[in-house]
């Protein structure tokens, strides 16, 4: 098989060199690649404001910066990662590089769209750098009233309209899916033959299109309240701080399974194909995508437990988050069946897929207990909470989303990286992860809050092992860049079908034509035939 | 892996000069325009829905500041703009109709006529505004309620005599009370009004890239989908007006 490898002549790669050939085209591989190239220019911007925080945390003592600019790097860096990155990250790049050729369309639905909402994304991002550059912002990434409509004195208004520009921008993608989804499927590509990658993405679509309006609308009354004195949070006039927690979290809840639903739909993929089985539970896999982006939505108000919300609500709030365990849950379990008994086998995408599992886990479950309302009260704004969210955010979605990129990356660009180094960097990221954020569970039980520059002599231990973790965990995100760029020219060549995965794309050249197909492919395999296909053995060399 | 993938037999048809590469048929590519457009309507529904959220708590919380303030609309003003978008959502389907009918005189006619009508509106919604400005009713620092009445007993005469039915609301609320939480009424009254109008403006904008390419003749009754959305959004627009209406200038408006 070695001398038959060999890059196609032609493919969505040099279909053109000009600059104009790629800020033109309406090929949502290449759009994927911008956005990839743009997400990963953010992600390090935003590491680095992770990295100004752990440095501070090194001592007690608030001696690196002043409070008033940490409070700046922890803003930028919760407001670029979370609006920059993790939102348009697997969807904007695999799902866009991806959904068409799975579900056997030539693009999606509606290709100046997606190139749109790209733009729309770097103007947004402009925004947000702009007011970065003069001076960032403080207020937190949740800009909670009053402080952010009357009181902060930094680039409020610059960076609300960068995200709600950006908010467009998932808004067009989500809209471009679900049409996609609906009307672009090639014939016999039914809805149960549909990847579950693409089921979590018509999921995650749905979020984007219900939820980020109302981010967006929330900031405009920021947005009026702040520049014209408009008064609809203000509690001197009558209005209600509160509203706006309620309006924010909305969104900004089902926000975090914009992010985590294509991770498991990623993990999906990654499970099956490396235990050379079918998916155990198909359409409880399927449904529980669907049913986490439902209970998504009606969970919002366990951010403000404390803020004063009546009891009751309280209590209902808590059951329907407790609720989302369930469908979590469900996953968790099919993809620990489908490994049962399954060839499983150890390369990188399936390490990131392992981490995945374990780091799911943990970040959903200490979910739980902060879905408690009696434990909450202890544990609301401390490191618990930052420890939580960052096993869903950071050891959930951004693990996904580079098992993702190790998975698909040989069909993007037609190249293996280095199998060495990638299993490297992906025990560098789990272990790192883990020493980092590990520590940050006990650190916040023992009542460090979040969002302070200084803390006790008592807990340095924790935190220098927590910024310790995260310089692994640093270095393990910049080796993949190197040999993911090392790999465009040096790389082995992949062929087609590296993996023997099962899937519609893996038998398409890599890197694909330009309009994928040919000719539009008939559908006549169940999703997953691993046990009966012919594909069975794999043919990578 | 050869039998995996079955080629489908697909024979080029005579494709419309309007058929893009990645759809199969006419029909599939109108398809999914339409359902484009529904799922963009349903994410404008959440974008407006957070205001209305907002408007139902605080009504529900100072009935009586809203009741009052919505009195300080004019009926004529916000009735006539009412009968002018109403109006124009007709003429709007005209001009689909036209389309779909290979009419294109008739479409770009009724589509100017739209966007007047569109203007008319704007233009009366600046006649409004710009009454609020002159009676400090904009919220932020210049904001005063009473600026209104010292001004009608400043000018004597019948426009000192109460509004009718006045002499039968007993107001709960002090000066000062009506002060303060008017000016949610009118922060949301600016937000919502503000928001819908450039919606309007987007829409007039849309309708006359629409109305040049009716003129060019691009429409025909196998391709009018262009006409169609730009419909669709219209009447959309025209339907949040519809809420608009009752919620903000006939708040217990009946005595």
């Amino acid at each position: 098989m070695l001398d038959t490898l060999k890059i196609p002549g032609r493919h969505y790669l040099n279909d053109g060199h000009s600059l104009r050939s790629w800020l033109f085209t309406k090929d949502h591989k290449r759009i994927a690649i911008m956005y990839l190239m743009s997400i990963s220019i953010m992600f390090f911007i935003g590491g680095m404001f992770a990295v100004g925080i752990r440095f501070e945390l090194a001592t007690p003592q608030g001696d690196f910066v002043t409070a008033d600019t940490y409070n700046k790097f922890f803003t930028m860096h919760g407001v670029i990662m979370v609006f920059f990155f993790l939102i348009p990250s697997i969807p904007a790049v695999l799902g866009n590089f991806l959904i068409p050729p799975m579900i056997g369309a030539k693009d999606l639905a509606f290709p100046r769209i997606n190139l749109l909402s790209l733009y729309i994304f770097w103007i947004g991002a402009a925004f947000t750098l702009y007011s970065m550059v003069v001076g960032g912002v403080d207020t937190g990434w949740t800009f909670y009233t009053p402080y952010s409509a009357t009181a902060s004195n930094t680039s409020v208004v610059p960076t609300a309209v960068g995200i709600f520009i950006a908010g467009f921008s998932s808004i067009l993608t989500g809209l471009n899916f679900i049409v996609t989804i609906h009307r672009m499927r090639a014939p016999g590509m039914t809805w149960f033959r549909l990847p579950l990658f693409v089921w979590a993405h018509y999921a995650t679509s749905l979020v984007q299109v219900l939820g980020t309006p109302v981010i967006a609308i929330t900031l405009v009354m920021l947005g009026v309240e702040r520049g014209l004195g408009f008064g609809i949070f203000d509690a001197a006039r009558g209005g209600d701080p509160v509203l706006f927690q309620h309006l924010f979290w909305f969104y900004s809840h089902p926000a975090v399974y914009i992010m985590i639903l294509p991770a498991l739909g990623v993990q999906s993929e990654l499970i099956s194909t490396f235990s050379r089985k079918t998916i155990f539970g198909y359409s409880f896999v399927a449904f529980s995508s669907l049913a986490i982006a439902v209970f998504g939505f009606i969970v919002w108000a366990h951010h403000m437990f404390v803020a004063g919300i009546s009891t009751y609500a309280a209590m209902v709030f808590s059951f329907l988050s407790f609720s989302v365990a369930i469908p979590s849950a469900v996953k968790v379990f099919n993809w620990s069946a489908t490994l049962y008994k399954g060839s499983v086998s150890f390369d990188t995408p399936m390490l990131y897929a392992y981490g995945f599992m374990g780091l799911f886990a943990i970040g959903g479950l200490t979910g739980l207990f902060l879905a408690t309302l009696g434990l909450d009260v202890h544990m609301h704004d401390t490191y618990f909470v930052v420890a939580h969210f960052h096993y869903i955010m950071v050891g959930g979605a951004i693990m996904g989303y580079l098992g993702g990129l190790h998975f698909w990356w040989p069909k993007m660009t037609g190249r293996m990286y280095s199998e060495f180094f990638s299993r490297v960097s992906a025990i560098m990221v789990f272990v790192g992860f883990n020493v980092t954020f590990f520590p940050q569970f006990v650190v916040g039980y023992l009542g460090m809050p979040r969002r302070y520059h200084s803390y006790p002599d008592e807990m340095q231990v924790l935190n220098v092992m927590s910024s310790a973790g995260a310089t692994v965990l640093g270095l393990g995100y910049v080796l993949p860049v190197l040999y993911f760029l090392y790999s465009l020219r040096r790389g082995a060549v992949a062929g087609p079908n590296p993996w023997g995965a099962s899937g519609l794309e893996w038998h398409l050249q890599s890197p694909p034509l330009t309009e994928n197909f040919v000719e539009v492919p008939e559908v006549i395999n169940e999703p997953y035939e691993y046990e009966h296909s012919v594909v069975k053995e794999k043919e990578r060399v | 892996m050869s039998n995996a993938v079955a080629q489908a037999d697909h024979h080029a048809h005579a494709h419309h000069p309007a058929q893009q590469h990645h759809f199969d048929t006419m029909p599939q590519q109108k398809e999914a325009a339409v359902l484009g457009m529904w799922v963009f309507l349903l994410t404008e529904i959440l974008f407006f829905g957070g205001l209305f959220a907002a408007y139902m708590i605080y009504r529900v919380w100072y009935f009586e500041a809203f009741a009052e303030a919505s009195r300080r609309l004019s009926l004529f003003w916000g009735g006539l703009n009412t009968a002018v978008l109403i109006g124009s959502s007709l003429t709007m389907a005209m001009a689909v109709r036209g389309a779909q009918t290979n009419k294109r005189t008739a479409t770009v006619n009724w589509l100017i006529l739209t966007m007047i009508l569109g203007a008319v509106f704007l233009g009366v919604k600046v006649i409004e505004y710009q009454d609020k400005f002159a009676n400090y009713e904009v919220p932020g620092a210049t904001y005063n309620w009473m600026y209104h009445d010292e001004r009608a007993a400043a000018a004597g005469g019948e426009h000192a005599a109460p509004a009718p039915g006045a002499a039968h609301r007993q107001l709960a609320l002090s000066p000062g009370q009506l002060q303060r939480t008017t000016q949610i009424y009118f922060s949301l009254y600016f937000t919502m009004t503000g928001l819908h109008a450039l919606h309007m403006i987007i829409g007039i904008g849309l309708m006359s890239v629409i109305t040049w390419m009716a003129w060019q003749g691009k429409f025909d009754d196998q391709y009018y989908t262009p006409v169609e959305m730009s419909g669709l959004y219209w009447h959309f627009v025209d339907i949040v007006w519809i809420f608009l209406f009752p919620l903000l200038y006939l708040v217990e408006r009946h005595q």
